[in-house]
This record gives structure tokens, sequence and C-alpha cells, in this order.
């Protein structure tokens, strides 16, 4: 049923999605790359929430905030050590490069966590709800809400008003250009996946959240996600990711209220029909980007 | 100032130059002249770092850049206003000159660039708020050349400036380069338009597929060379 329950859900979860595709579609408008070791960088903010909170006496926002960071910088680090010597080689390449990385993370966290589910302690405000017009709504749904909101402000704020977001916008436009103005090519690229690991961190503090474990290949279905809601969105745009996301998130939720329970299971099937439906109709997912826009004058 | 010498470039198993040797002075402005795939932009493209040349030399005052990476070939003071104009759409304006003059870290510097900028093109002074995509043809011309200026130039080089402009913006644009030109820019200009170019140009080189054909003022290429034979069949680009 369609309540007020109902669109708090929907509205978390589109926000956890649309970081989630921002995080992807953030590197892919510069290097063209869909990075398949993204997923990974959820994982590894899990895994440190798992290890920060049993070994560290941390408070749990200082864990949070080092699982942003540990997803931050494994993000930079594949940068530089994996996708940053074959960035000249071509798409292929790097692509073949991340599907590398995704298994080498996953087999780390094999080898040297468990193969089995490690539970991750979440602080007592993921567990409760409060009341909202006299509807139930859990607080963890609303920090995703909350977060999500000041995630874009800030990404807004350093994308329009810094003269590094201005030219990781122009690279995502034209990065031969962008080169040509002198911007080094390493600064903007580091910068994309700084951005993207910063967005897998404050989304593995929520995705972890709701199962309260983590294992090492949990960053599977993060992809999909953030693969997906790109694609109804548009590849080329930030915008794009965050309406892919939101859209997402909708339509999941829908089909979870409108088919019949015993069809409930099969969403995930109806979900990509429906995807598939969308990009008939706009292959270019539904924001275009004006980079691939053409204007005669 | 720079200087050019015996350059080969290929794209694959296409060659493109094929020993290409020419020089600018300081204050030149200098044309490079040809028909479609004579090698001009490929030319431009291998001093701007994104075209690495497979033999030759490039100096820029009296150093190599060749192999340099074209952001770090922008830091040492050289502008390339591509074919096609290739602005960022979208960027706004503003934000398309900020990024224009981003190897410039003074602010008195990018203001006086700025002030400068408006004077020479007053409409984008108008459209600052507007994203580049949604410019006109003429007027997104207007913001590469001015992107480029954002960077105080030491030498900038203009690839098919007039190309697809109606002929009162053609005028206006040659006009432009004329008075930077006087302004003591040095200018690299590749072009089509034969007549308009050797009106303002110092020297110039007539190149033709992958080579330099003929070479000299504009007096000397008019004498000797037949520029309407290089251009025969080039409607409304011969001279007349």
């Amino acid at each position: 049923m369609i309540n007020l329950e109902f669109i708090i859900n929907t509205l978390s979860l589109g926000s956890l999605y649309a970081m989630l595709a921002l995080g992807l579609v953030i590197v892919y408008g510069i290097l063209r790359l869909v990075n398949f070791a993204y997923g990974e960088l959820v994982m590894v903010g899990g895994y440190t929430m798992y290890l920060a909170t049993f070994y560290t006496p941390l408070p749990w926002l200082g864990v949070a905030v080092l699982a942003v960071l540990a997803a931050m910088l494994t993000s930079l680090f594949t940068e530089l050590v994996a996708f940053r010597p074959v960035r000249e080689k071509s798409l292929t390449a790097m692509l073949i490069t991340s599907f590398a990385v995704s298994t080498l993370l996953q087999n780390g966290a094999l080898l040297i966590i468990s193969p089995r589910a490690r539970a991750v302690t979440l602080p007592q405000i993921f567990q409760t709800s409060v009341m909202i017009a006299g509807t139930s709504v859990p607080w963890r749904n609303i920090l995703i809400i909350l977060t999500c909101i000041l995630t874009l402000t800030v990404l807004t704020l350093l994308l329009r008003r810094t003269v590094l977001g201005i030219a990781l916008r122009a690279a995502a436009d034209n990065f031969t250009m962008t080169r040509m103005l002198g911007v080094p090519a390493n600064t903007v690229i580091s910068t994309a996946f700084a951005i993207s690991g910063i967005m897998a961190g404050i989304v593995s503090i929520f995705w972890i959240g709701r199962s309260a474990s983590v294992t090492p290949t949990i960053g599977a279905a993060p992809l999909l996600v953030a693969f997906v809601a790109t694609v109804i969105g548009g590849m080329r745009s930030l915008t794009g990711a965050v309406v892919g996301g939101f859209v997402y998130a909708i339509i999941i939720s829908l089909l979870g209220v409108i088919l019949p329970p015993g069809l409930v299971e099969f969403r995930e099937a109806f979900m990509f029909a429906i995807v598939i439906i969308i990009l008939v109709f706009r292959p270019e997912g539904l924001i275009r980007s004006k980079s691939s826009e053409e204007r005669v004058g | 100032m720079l200087e050019l010498n015996d350059v080969h470039a290929r794209y694959g198993a296409i060659i493109a130059l094929r020993g290409v040797s020419i020089y600018i002075s300081k204050g030149e402005l200098v044309a490079l002249l040809g028909v479609n795939g004579a090698g001009k932009s490929t030319t431009l493209g291998c001093i701007a770092g994104v075209l690495r040349p497979w033999q030759g030399g490039i100096t820029f005052e009296g150093a190599s850049i060749l192999g340099k990476s074209p952001e770090q070939i922008a830091r040492l003071g050289i502008s390339l206003v591509p074919e096609g104009r290739d602005i960022f759409p979208s960027l706004n304006v503003e934000e398309n000159l900020r990024l224009g003059a981003f190897t410039r870290s003074e602010k008195s510097e990018y203001r006086r660039n700025l002030g400068e900028v408006y004077d020479l093109f007053p409409v984008l002074k108008e459209r600052l708020q507007q994203p580049g995509g949604t410019l006109s043809g003429g007027e997104q011309q207007q913001l590469a050349i001015a992107r480029a200026l954002m960077s105080s130039p030491r030498l900038l080089m203009l690839d098919e400036p007039s190309l697809g402009l109606a002929p009162a913006l053609v005028d206006q644009i040659f006009e432009l380069i004329a008075r930077l030109h006087q302004r003591g820019v040095t200018i690299l200009l590749v072009e089509q338009n034969v007549d308009r170019s050797l009106e303002i140009v110092d020297r110039a080189y007539l190149m033709n597929t992958g080579l330099i054909e003929s070479h000299g003022s504009a007096q000397q290429l008019r004498a000797h060379t037949d520029i309407e034979g290089i251009y025969m069949g080039m409607q409304g680009q011969t001279k007349k």
C-alpha cells in the first residue's frame, strides 16, 4: 500500500541507489570505464567496520568515517597500481583490469578474513524507529535520506564552485580538451576515483546496516544496482545517475506492492523487463548528457 | 620560438606527415594553408602533444617538447583552439573561461584577462551563465578563442577558426586574429580560407599530402605558387 511509510522507505532506497550510481558514473564519465571493482569498495567499507568495531575502541561514528576513508583509499590505490598503467592502452584492457581487481579484492577478503559472513555491530539508532504522523519509520531510513541530501549538496558545491570540480565536469565532456588547457589527467582521474570510493564507503555503512553482516561477495549486488541505475538514468550524466537511482527504487518498491504475493519473488525479473522497455524508448537513458547533443547554429 | 624539424606522424598505418619543418618567431602570425587531409591539423596535434610524431623534433623556446603530455605543453604557454571549437557544452560560459585560466594562479592576472576577453567578445559577458552547448556557432568560436586567451598564451594555435561560420562572422574572426596579432600575440593559424588568411599573415606555409610545398610571405606565395591550382575544386575557398 502506498502510504507515508512506503514513501519514506522508497525515498531512502532511492537515496542509497543514487549515491551508489553517482560513484560509478563519476569514473565512467571521464574514462568511459565501468569499474567492475566498484562493488568491492562497498565490501572494503564493510570489512573495515567489522575490523574497527572488533579490534578498536572507536565510537561508531569514528568507525563509519574509517570505513569511508578505507573505501576511498582502496579506490585511489586501485587506480594508481591497476588502472593507471593500462589507461593509455585500451578500454578493453581497463575493463578486464577492473574484473581482475574485483576478483583480487574478493579473494583477499576470503583469504585474510573468512569466506563466512562476519557480523558487524551496529549502533542502537539502526534498530530503532520513530513515529511520524502515526507511522513507524526506521531511523536508518531517515539517516540515509539526510546523508544523501548532505552528500549531494557537498558534491554539487565541489563540482560547481571549485576549479577542480569544474575540471572534472569538463573532463566528462571532453577529456583531451581539458588536458590541453593544462589540467593534469592524473589529478582529474584520481579525484574521480576518490569521490567514487567515498560514495561506495558511505553506501557501505547503510548497505551493511541492513544485514548487519559482511561477506566477500557482498559487492555484487550494489554493483548491479549502480550499473542498472546508471543505465536507466544515462551513463554520461551525474544528474542521470541520481534520477536513475530513484527511478530504480520507485519501480522496485512499486513492484513489491503491485505484484501478487506469488510473483513478488520474481520482481527483479519484472524490474529488468521494465528497464529494457525504458531503454527501447530512451537508449541513452532518461537524462541525456549535453555533450552528446548536437546543436546547429 | 617554435620549430618543427622533419616531423613525421601517422595514424596507425596512415602516414599523415612526411617530414614537416616549420618555424615561428615571437610575435609572428604564420598560417598553415592547404586542402583537407594535407596534414595541417595533425601538425597542430603534434605540437599540442595530442599526437606523438615517430620521427623528427619539436622545440619551443629552445627546449624539446617532444614526448611531453598535452597538459605539460599547455603549461609552457602553448594554447590550441581546435577545429570544431571543443568548448565544454555542459559548462557555462564563465566556467569555460575559468578553466581556460587553469594554468594561471594569480587572481590579478585572471581578472585582467577576463576584462580583456570581455572587451574583445562583449557577447560572452551577456551569456556568462549560459551553458556552452546552447551558444550559436559563432558564439562558441568566440568562447573557444576567449578560453584560450584566458591562459595568456605565448603561442596561440587556431585550427580553422572560420569553419562553418556565416560570412559576416568570418570577417569578424579574421579581424579579431589581426587585432590579436597587433597586440603581440604569436599565432599559428590553420585555414582553408587562403585569400583571407594571406591578407593578415606575416608568412605562410602551403601544405599538401603531409609535406610543406612552399613557404614565404603572402606576396611571395601569391607570386610564385599556383595556389588556385592546389585549391581547384574547392568551391568558395579558391582565389577569385
